[in-house]
């Protein structure tokens, strides 16, 4: 039988390897939109987890919110990255650095 | 009555206002047409007061018309206090100012300024009436500050004149300089009585006289003597007394008719009135008297000398003025107020007359006032020379002139006083009868007799001057040479005053004197045994022989006495030390305060300093900002496990 902890286990290393993937990911920013998609589904996982565990439903009522938006966010992303390539014709996390001061 | 009153007040007011912003329209003639019925009405209805309070005792009228602002308890009204006080005043302003815009219809004649002129004097008749007839500290303050505008505003009237734009601007910050003690007397007397009422104040008068105003634990100060101090250095810048005397000899700047008015019959004569008014509270406190005897007295004293070497027509009479506001104070401060505001009147009438009388030889003379270019006038002008006259023999205290019973009377009260420096100012005030004498003829002899000094072409067109300059000055004469008999009896030993001025029955010198008279016939007659008037006939004698019958006598004495006339010619320095010392020093701390205060601390320090640590900062900060999306991630993430932290191992 699954406990939560195994879950949370679960839940929480997939968040490190997004961490890690945001931190090591020198390369291509798709890479660091699908990083952050995956933080959220370490914490839906927690959602999910709760809720089947104390028998609330309203936790999984949530994740369906959650995942609405994360898809909403990751066509925007996605959207500013069509144009952001038409601009510089290159997505590499290198080259964006006009925020420095 | 009380729209009586009102109408009074306003009458010059509603002239002043047409005259000065419907100038254009109405001319010349509906300008002081309507300034002259304005004051004219006012000093008619005056008149009136005068009478129904003097014959028909009428009761003093103390009223409120207007209560202005209520704040912590404070009332500040408009109102009048009308006792035989303010009752003389009014009639002495009412009448002079009459006397002055006739005056003035011929002396401004060819001046383009003719209706703002007149605006300005009727503005003034209002100020000075609101002054006399206040009945609490507010009003006398407005009165006293609004009398002070238009003095600067008609001193600099010649305003394309660089040196009466300095008069007028220095007689503007003298003059502050003396509010300044005002202001701080009537908020001590706020502060001790809660409230600036003059009838209740003087209620409360022996509560000020009870407070100690403490400086330190051991030291303190008596509050009425401060209080009293306070509201005299007001009356000194008014009052033009020592030091704050300088002004008055430049306002002369102004037109003739102004000085006449303003500068020597009515506005400078406030701060007489002004202590006076403040009798109840001056008599509770020794010590302030005794100041105002000795600055007084200084005044009457030095500044009749410098009259003596003066040669501008116009400023000896205004060293003259300055001699006599002296001799006004001396008897305020040996307690007979009596007196003071006697000499105050008569001294209106024979000073206004003695200006409007040089007014006249100015006019004659195209405008020159030096009198070593005049002489011999008598046979031109012989109006201006007989009224002259008189105003000269009643400056000098010629017996059974006006000035004579007030100056007379004025300097026994100072002789009968005990006060501490009555002796000097005793001293003062009987040398300054032979002085007074002496520069009142001399300017009398090298106007009006002697040989014609004048250039040809001036000596050709004299001529004397037209009848609306020359009727004033014989409607002056009259009381200048004969008020004296009907008033010195009610007004100095009668109950004239009585209820308007507190005397201390201790400090009474007038009642004491009053049991020596017999009717004013026999003080004329007692006079002739007593030192002034010998002293006064010494001083006439002594000009007469200087500048009439030796001349040279008198260059031989300016060049034996250099070392004196130097000091007197310079007056002494105060103009000197005012500017050198008291402006350069005020300048020098001003510009410091702004090279350090303002430039340096608020400008650089405050205001740029901010700017740049704001700019410093960011030039730091900015090394922080990479631009790298992972950094920011780091700093989130490195942030977030430090709040999680702080919340497991808080």
């Amino acid at each position: 039988m699954i406990s939560l902890t195994d879950v949370l286990a679960l839940s929480g290393i997939l968040f490190a390897i997004a961490v890690a993937g945001v931190f090591l990911n020198r390369k291509n920013i798709i890479v660091l939109l699908m990083c952050i998609e995956l933080m959220l589904l370490a914490v839906n996982f927690n959602f999910v987890a709760f809720s089947r565990f104390r028998g609330d439903l309203a936790g999984q009522i949530f994740v369906f919110f959650i995942l609405t938006v994360a898809a909403a966010e990751a066509a925007i992303g996605l959207a500013i990255l069509v144009v952001l390539f038409r601009e510089r014709s290159s997505i590499e996390v290198e080259d964006l650095d006009t925020l420095q001061g | 009555m009380q729209s009586i009153y009102l109408m009074i007040v306003l009458a010059p007011l509603i002239a002043c206002i047409i005259a000065g912003l419907f100038g254009k329209k109405i001319g010349r003639l509906g300008a002081h047409s309507i300034t002259i019925l304005g004051v004219g009405l006012s000093c008619l209805l005056s008149f009136y007061v005068l009478y129904r309070l003097t014959f028909e005792d009428m009761a003093p009228f103390n009223g409120t018309v207007y209560t202005w602002l209520l704040s912590d308890g404070v009332q500040l009204n408009v109102g009048f206090l009308i006792d035989r006080l303010s009752a003389l005043m009014m009639t002495v302003v009412s009448f002079v100012s009459l006397m002055v815009h006739i005056y003035t219809i011929g002396y401004m004649a060819d001046d383009d300024g003719y209706q703002r002129f007149f605006s300005y004097i009727s503005l003034f008749t209002f100020s000075m009436l609101m002054l006399v007839m206040a009945n609490n500290f507010l009003q006398l303050f407005f009165g006293w500050e609004a009398v002070g505008v238009v003095s600067y505003l008609l001193i600099g009237f010649w305003y394309q004149r660089p040196s009466a734009i300095f008069a007028s601007l220095k007689a503007f910050l003298v003059n502050r300089v003396g509010d300044f003690g005002f202001v701080l007397g009537i908020a001590a007397v706020l502060r001790y009585t809660g409230s600036l009422d003059y009838a209740s104040v003087f209620a409360h008068a022996n509560e000020i006289a009870a407070a100690q105003i403490h400086i330190t634990d051991t030291m303190s100060w008596s509050a009425i003597t401060f209080t009293c101090i306070c509201l005299f250095i007001g009356a000194m810048g008014k009052s033009a007394q020592v030091p704050l005397h300088i002004w008055l000899p430049d306002s002369m700047e102004g037109p003739t008719p102004i000085s006449a008015l303003i500068h020597a019959a009515t506005m400078v004569t406030a701060g007489i009135f002004m202590v006076a008014r403040m009798s109840p509270l001056f008599e509770l406190s020794e010590t302030a008297l005794s100041f105002v005897l000795i600055i007084g007295a200084t005044t009457a004293f030095f500044m009749g000398l410098i009259g003596i070497v003066a040669n501008d027509i116009k400023r000896v009479i205004a060293y003259s003025t300055l001699s006599q506001l002296g001799y006004m104070t001396v008897a305020l401060g040996a307690s007979a107020y009596g007196a003071g505001i006697f000499h105050l009147m008569t001294h209106a009438f024979f000073k206004a007359l003695l200006f409007l009388a040089a007014g006249s030889v100015i006019i004659a003379m195209h405008h020159e006032q030096d009198m070593r270019k005049m002489g011999g006038l008598k046979k031109y002008m012989p109006v201006t020379y007989w009224t002259c006259l008189v105003g000269c023999l009643a400056l000098i205290g010629f017996p059974g002139t006006s000035g004579f019973f007030s100056k007379d009377s004025l300097i026994d009260a100072v002789g009968a006083s005990h006060r501490l420096g009555a002796g000097y100012a005793y001293f003062c005030v009987v040398t300054g009868v032979f002085i007074t004498a002496l520069y009142t003829f001399r300017m009398f002899i090298m106007t009006f007799l002697g040989k014609e000094r004048m250039d040809h072409h001036t000596q050709e067109h004299l001529h004397e001057s037209p009848w609306v300059v020359t009727l004033p000055l014989v409607l002056l004469a009259i009381p200048s040479a004969l008020i004296g008999w009907i008033t010195v009896k009610p007004m100095l030993f009668g109950k004239f005053f009585e209820g308007a001025i507190y005397v201390a029955p201790v400090n009474n010198v007038l009642e004491h004197l009053a049991e020596e008279f017999h009717g004013p016939g026999a003080f004329v007659l007692t006079a002739f045994t007593a030192w002034p008037v010998w002293l006064a006939g010494l001083g006439v004698l002594t000009a007469y022989v200087f500048f009439l019958w030796r001349p040279e006598l008198a260059d031989a004495a300016q060049a034996r006495l250099k070392w004196l006339y130097t000091v007197l010619s310079q007056k002494y320095g105060f103009d000197w030390f005012m500017e050198h010392v008291i402006v350069a020093g005020a300048r020098r701390i001003g510009s410091g305060l702004w090279r350090f205060g303002d430039q340096a601390v608020i400008d650089e320090g405050l205001v740029n300093g901010s700017a740049r640590t704001v700019g410093w900062l960011g030039s730091v900060m900015r090394y922080a900002q990479s631009g790298y999306l992972y950094h920011y991630a780091f700093a989130m993430i490195l942030g977030l496990a430090g709040f999680l932290m702080w919340l497991i191992w808080r």
